[in-house]
């Protein structure tokens, strides 16, 4: 296990480097002069020359490029262009806002998806199976903002029970230790703001979460399905053992590696794909910073998300990958 | 006399499918006595697996056991509920699978599948369960046992995992063990090995054998008592050394003529000509009737009855209604 992990993890060391390669050139590609453009049609000849030294635009591009490499290395992702501070400072909290929620998403997602996959299939054709199948269609054809604003128009406006936007009750705030909000309370013991934090989680946590829930719901379903015929579960039952075990232990583990990719595709979608749900409920997360970062014309900010969100991508792969091998001992040795 | 372990009588088990309702299991009757082994022998399609997997209540739909009775130990086993059947299946009743690579769980250890059967009937602690299990399967004459427990299926061959299945089939001492095809998937130097072991067993623990095959060559290594199934019924039933020098049966004979022999020099091998008949396509009168070499028109229009044809053998056969046509069998087996 530890020869393939550390296998899995030189085999980061290129495509990290292809990524950071492919988003400089991507930033270097929009049509015109970057600092032109961020500065607009009424400026200097000299403010757009000094913003052009300042980003080393005036560089040939391979220095730039290990330049932009070798401040990757000491941490530094550049200033913002918008607040005149470090990226990498400031970057973080709203990482940390989104990384919280797609987490929530995800584990609602999992915790409802997998279950209901799996007693789908338990109970095939059953009036639980029609029902489940039925709702995971209308789940992954639902639009998450036209879903994001009924939640909102319901809970909110209507019936007033939980909050429609924002990460905490701006009269109560959180202090921040790791702006994870959720770990921040429960550090400090404040009980009364955890259960804030959590009221302001859960719509748009099922919001984000109601896509991927039917997806893995449906992939859980299929897969078990197939695995329930196979002869060791004949096996399994004729040794006397629960229904229950044989379907949570003897065919989960088999079924769980097609569901295993698709969270995992999922969780990357989430953090990428997170835009339109921030926006709607207010969330200060990385999606609504690169989307102010673009508005503004923020090239280093538009950058350096872009990277970090894809690094996470490419981790979260990674995770899937090992959990692979943790499930199926079949696959390590190839 | 003595009373049979188990004893199935009238057993009908039918399929419900689009097409209609197949009887796979036609009213079929046996037992087996304490410490016998009873082979039953028939083609693909016969019915035999299904037969088995009605004694331990495994029948999935579309299958559904419709009638007659299983009666284990003086109880019918038909009755009893999920909960009951679980503690006789892999405690009372053993079972192993015609499958041994695909029969095992790929996911767990070959220690962990084969404590879970101890631990749900014996109800031992983890240790001794372990212990009980690695003096099994040192009792299936697999060599370094210990390290076996902690090995995956795939690290085994076929032959040893099927040594597995049976160690598991036997861990909790059953009284009657249920084989269905065990050495079919096997090399014959394999087989005869399998075989030994399950003779073996039988001798030392006194555990009676429900064979079932397609194999006549394994049916005269080890059965005591045969019974042949042909189309969902059982069409002779006698002791293994009548049924070989004197079968009573169309279909018994052809299945004797057919199995080569290595000191006889042939062009051609024999063959019964002819298919089993497709299950929900038979009319009336006999089954075996339209590929029969002595088929007369009572065969045609009446389904025969297991009729005395020995001292201790019964054929489902309208020969045996009386001594003279029976005796045209006689002459041509000479």
């Amino acid at each position: 296990m530890l020869a393939y992990t550390v296998r899995r993890l030189l085999m980061l060391i290129p495509v990290l480097f292809g990524m950071t390669l492919i988003v400089f050139f991507m930033i270097r590609a929009i049509p015109g002069d970057p600092a032109q453009v961020i500065l607009g049609q009424q400026a200097t000849e000299e403010a757009i020359k000094s913003l052009t030294k300042q980003l080393g635009l005036d560089q040939p591009w391979y220095l730039q490029y290990i330049d932009y490499i070798k401040n990757l290395f000491t941490g530094d992702l550049g200033t913002s262009l918008r607040t005149s501070s470090d990226i990498s400072g400031e970057i973080w909290p709203y990482l940390a806002a989104t990384l919280e929620l797609s987490l929530v998403a995800m584990v609602i997602a999992i915790f409802i998806g997998v279950n209901a996959g799996i007693i789908s299939a338990w109970f095939q054709n059953s009036w639980f199976d029609y029902t489940a199948m039925v709702l995971a269609l209308i789940g992954v054809s639902m639009p998450v903002f036209w879903l994001g604003l009924m939640e909102q128009w319901a809970f909110s406006l209507e019936l007033g029970w939980l909050p429609s936007t924002g990460r905490e009750n701006v009269r109560n705030p959180v202090d921040a230790i790791t702006h994870l909000y959720l770990i921040d309370t429960l550090i400090q013991g404040r009980m009364d703001q955890f259960v804030e934090v959590v009221k302001h989680l859960i719509l748009p946590g099922i919001a984000l979460g109601t896509i991927p829930m039917a997806i893995i719901a449906r992939m859980t379903r299929s897969s078990m399905l197939e695995v329930m015929r196979s002869d060791f579960v004949r096996t399994a039952r004729a040794k006397g053992t629960k229904m229950f075990w044989v379907v949570y232990k003897h065919s989960l583990k088999n079924a769980f590696i097609p569901v295993l990719t698709v969270i995992g595709l999922q969780m990357g979608l989430l953090l990428g794909g997170a835009i339109l749900t921030e926006t709607i409920f207010g969330w200060p997360g990385i999606g609504r910073y690169i989307y102010d970062a673009i508005n503004f014309r923020d090239y280093p900010v538009i950058q350096s998300g872009i990277l970090i969100v894809a690094v996470i991508f490419v981790f979260i792969n990674l995770i899937v990958d090992l959990l692979y091998a943790a499930i199926d001992p079949r696959i390590k040795y190839n | 006399m003595e009373q049979p372990v188990l004893k199935v009588s009238g057993l009908e088990t039918h399929f419900f499918t689009d097409d209609g309702e197949i009887p796979a299991v036609d009213s079929v009757d046996f037992y087996v006595n304490k410490g016998e082994v009873l082979g039953i022998v028939g083609e693909s399609g016969s019915g035999k697996s299904v037969t088995s997997l009605s004694i331990m209540q495994l029948i999935q739909a579309p299958g559904k056991i419709v009638g007659g009775e299983i009666t284990y130990k003086g109880e019918n086993l038909i009755s009893k509920s999920e909960k009951e059947m679980r503690k006789i299946r892999g405690n009372e009743i053993g079972m192993i699978f015609q499958e041994p690579m695909t029969s095992l769980n790929p996911v767990f250890r070959i220690g962990n599948q084969l404590i879970e059967g101890i631990r749900i009937h014996k109800k031992w602690n983890k240790k001794k369960a372990w212990e009980h299990a690695v003096s099994i399967l040192k009792l299936v004459g697999l060599p370094r046992a210990e390290e076996l427990m902690n090995e995956y299926p795939h690290q085994l061959s076929g032959g040893m995992r099927q040594r597995v299945m049976i160690a598991m089939a036997m861990a909790c001492e059953p009284e009657v063990l249920i084989a269905d095809e065990p050495t079919t998937a096997l090399d014959v130097t394999i087989q005869a090995q399998i075989l030994e072991l399950m003779k073996k067993l039988n001798k030392e623990t006194n555990t009676s054998i429900i064979m079932i095959t397609h194999d006549l060559g394994v049916v005269a290594e080890i059965c005591d008592r045969i019974a042949v199934m042909y189309s969902g019924k059982i069409v002779e039933q006698g002791k293994t050394q009548d049924i070989f020098q004197h079968p009573k049966h169309p279909y018994t004979i052809g299945l004797i003529e057919s199995v080569p022999d290595v000191r006889v020099r042939k062009d051609r091998l024999y063959s019964i000509p002819g298919n089993v008949p497709k299950p929900g396509s038979i009319h009336k009168g006999c089954h075996f009737a339209p590929r029969c070499n002595f088929a007369f028109d009572k065969c045609y229009e009446e389904n025969p009855t297991l009729l005395d044809a020995g001292p201790a053998q019964q054929a489902r056969c309208w020969l045996h209604e009386d001594a003279k046509k029976a005796a045209v069998l006689e002459r041509v087996k000479s």
